[in-house]
């Protein structure tokens, strides 16, 4: 059970990590991550109900995401529409997308098509225990995606992204558009939560079109809930604390879902609970704000 | 160096609200030329530099910088040779990253790729750097640049500004935000970078003993024109009574001291 929650943990993780990147850094709060978690998810499906392999089925995720935030970011960059409405607006049409993907189907199940999960459980067989083979190699794919990022972000480009959400004036000074880095930003985003759906629907079994609703609130928890865990400015320490508060949300959600109904709670809750964790988060950060500055 | 021809600026035109800020100004910036320019709020001395630095385009007339006109190209496209310090500290500035990656960013313009440039001999390049502020900032290195004072960010700002090469550097009332003693270790910074460079400089003040001081020519404008323009040796001889006599002369108004004139 608890390899569960730090393997969907660390799935999640990498979808929080996107959330990071647009919410923390670009200051690009982009709600595409609704649409482009399940489009990660649906790309992943057609692709192994196919036979093309995880491989390609990873990249193409990927590639998928990364398309879905250059449209928001487009939107946003060309018609001077507001970060959210360019979001909604990619999020709407990625639902119909998604479905298109599926050849008209809402869901499909990859309970009996080869996927990573039962690649994994093949090659480890006999040697350890399903679950701590997921679990490995999760843990694996997570610090390489994580290392990836903290390596990314020390790149002179890396350091440009900084500098836009804090102060987009400085990009514009250094002789940068900040159209260009603001398309790239939210396409690494996007892309990183596209590849999170892929994953995400072989563990669960299967992909649904339904799977990003109010995930964007939920990586968004998870990023608050880091927070509170570490305080730094150093980016591999920002980056892990959202991976660890990923982990936690998914272990909060775990007790909500087995233990809620001791209080008549149901896993229609969830989703309530997600939303007043943002909230009870937003506040406690607030209150911690207005005492600091007191003191 | 900089040349503004036939050049007006329109807000709302079309409307009732129509407002010329600036009208039919002419203007030739020399290369190595360090010009103050000062004026009443309204005057138009920030639009000069909004449309020199392409935040604005002009309603009317050309811009031109060297050869090239630049009167279309975005603003980022000309900040690869021009230099903008602002007034708001904040401005210059990303307070969330620290002082090195701030150094970073602006080390070089244009473009940025995957490459990581910050090492040990760029870390020790900018302490040396920083050593000339002489505010310690050399030692702080690792810092957010939010836990600075208004005057020491400035200053960084200005280095930064100067590392980065600039063919053109405009500084838009860049002390006013700072308290007296910082405004002055931050305009005497200014003057030593600028000679030492040998930057093309445009510089707005709200202080006439400043804008006499410093640069080798003088602007006035008022009402979007430019109605005073000293160069050279006739500037040396200025004083802040001589300006605003001038500017009465050509005004017809009558003004008891320089507060009324810059209020």
């Amino acid at each position: 059970m608890l390899e569960g929650i730090f393997v969907e943990g660390l799935i999640y993780g990498i979808m929080a990590l996107g959330v990071f990147f647009t919410f923390r850094i670009l200051d690009f709060p982009d709600l595409t991550v609704d649409g482009s978690f399940p489009m990660g998810a649906v790309i992943m499906a057609v692709c192994l109900e196919n036979n093309m392999g995880i491989f390609l089925g990873t990249i193409l995720a990927f590639s998928g995401g990364v398309l879905a935030g250059f449209v928001t970011a487009a939107i946003h960059n060309k018609l001077k529409v507001p970060h959210l409405l360019a979001g909604i607006l990619t999020m709407t049409m990625l639902y119909s997308i998604n479905i298109r993907i599926l050849s008209n189907r809402a869901n499909l199940p990859l309970m009996n098509v080869k996927n990573v999960m039962s690649f994994i459980a093949e090659k480890t067989e006999g040697i350890i225990s399903e679950e701590y083979a997921y679990l490995i190699f999760f843990i694996l794919i997570v610090l390489l995606i994580k290392l990836l990022l903290d390596i990314f972000f020390h790149t002179d480009m890396g350091l440009i992204f900084g500098a836009l959400g804090d102060n987009q004036q400085m990009v514009v000074n250094q002789g940068i558009s900040p159209d260009t880095m603001k398309m790239i930003g939210v396409g690494l985003s996007n892309g990183l939560v596209a590849l999170s759906g892929a994953f995400a629907a072989q563990y669960l079994g299967f992909a649904d079109v339904n799977l990003g609703q109010g995930i964007v609130i939920s990586g968004l928890a998870s990023v608050m809930l880091g927070e509170f865990l570490i305080k730094s400015n150093k980016i591999s320490i920002l980056t892990l604390r959202v991976i660890l508060g990923a982990i936690l949300y998914k272990a909060i959600m775990y007790l909500g879902r087995f233990y809620g109904y001791h209080i008549n709670m149901t896993p229609n809750d969830l989703k309530l609970i997600s939303g007043l964790l943002v909230i009870v988060s937003l506040f406690i950060a607030n209150y911690k704000k207005i005492k600091g500055r007191s003191s | 160096m900089i040349q503004l021809s036939n050049i007006s600026k329109i807000f709302n035109g079309g409307t009732h609200n129509a407002k010329t800020v600036i009208k039919g100004l002419n203007l030739n910036i020399e290369k190595n030329d360090f010009v103050t320019i000062i004026g009443s709020n309204g005057a138009g001395k920030t639009t000069l530099f909004n449309l020199i630095s392409g935040n604005m385009f002009p309603t009317n007339g050309t811009v031109s910088v060297g050869d090239k006109d630049v009167t279309d190209d975005a603003e980022y496209k000309r900040a690869k040779y021009i230099g903008r310090i602002f007034q708001d500290p904040l401005l210059g500035t990303a307070s969330t990253m620290t002082l090195e990656d701030n150094m970073m960013i602006t080390y070089k313009k244009g473009f940025k790729w995957l490459k990581i440039s910050l090492n040990r001999k760029k870390r020790s390049f900018f302490k040396k750097e920083l050593l000339q502020l002489n505010m310690g900032l050399e030692n702080r290195l690792k810092e957010n640049v939010s836990l600075l004072s208004g005057g020491q960010r400035q200053a960084l700002t200005l280095l930064m500004t100067v590392l980065s090469k600039p063919e053109i550097i405009l500084l838009d009332e860049h002390t006013a935000a700072l308290d007296p003693r910082n405004a002055s270790i931050v305009m005497d910074l200014t003057a030593k970078f600028i000679e030492q460079h040998s930057l093309t400089t445009m510089m707005i003040t709200h202080n006439m003993q400043h804008a006499i001081d410093y640069g080798n020519r003088l602007l006035m404008m008022d009402g979007g024109e430019v109605i005073i323009d000293v160069k050279g040796e006739k500037k040396k001889q200025l004083t802040v009574e001589k300006l605003i006599a001038m500017f009465n002369d050509i005004r017809k108004k009558d003004f008891e001291n320089d507060e009324v004139l810059l209020a």
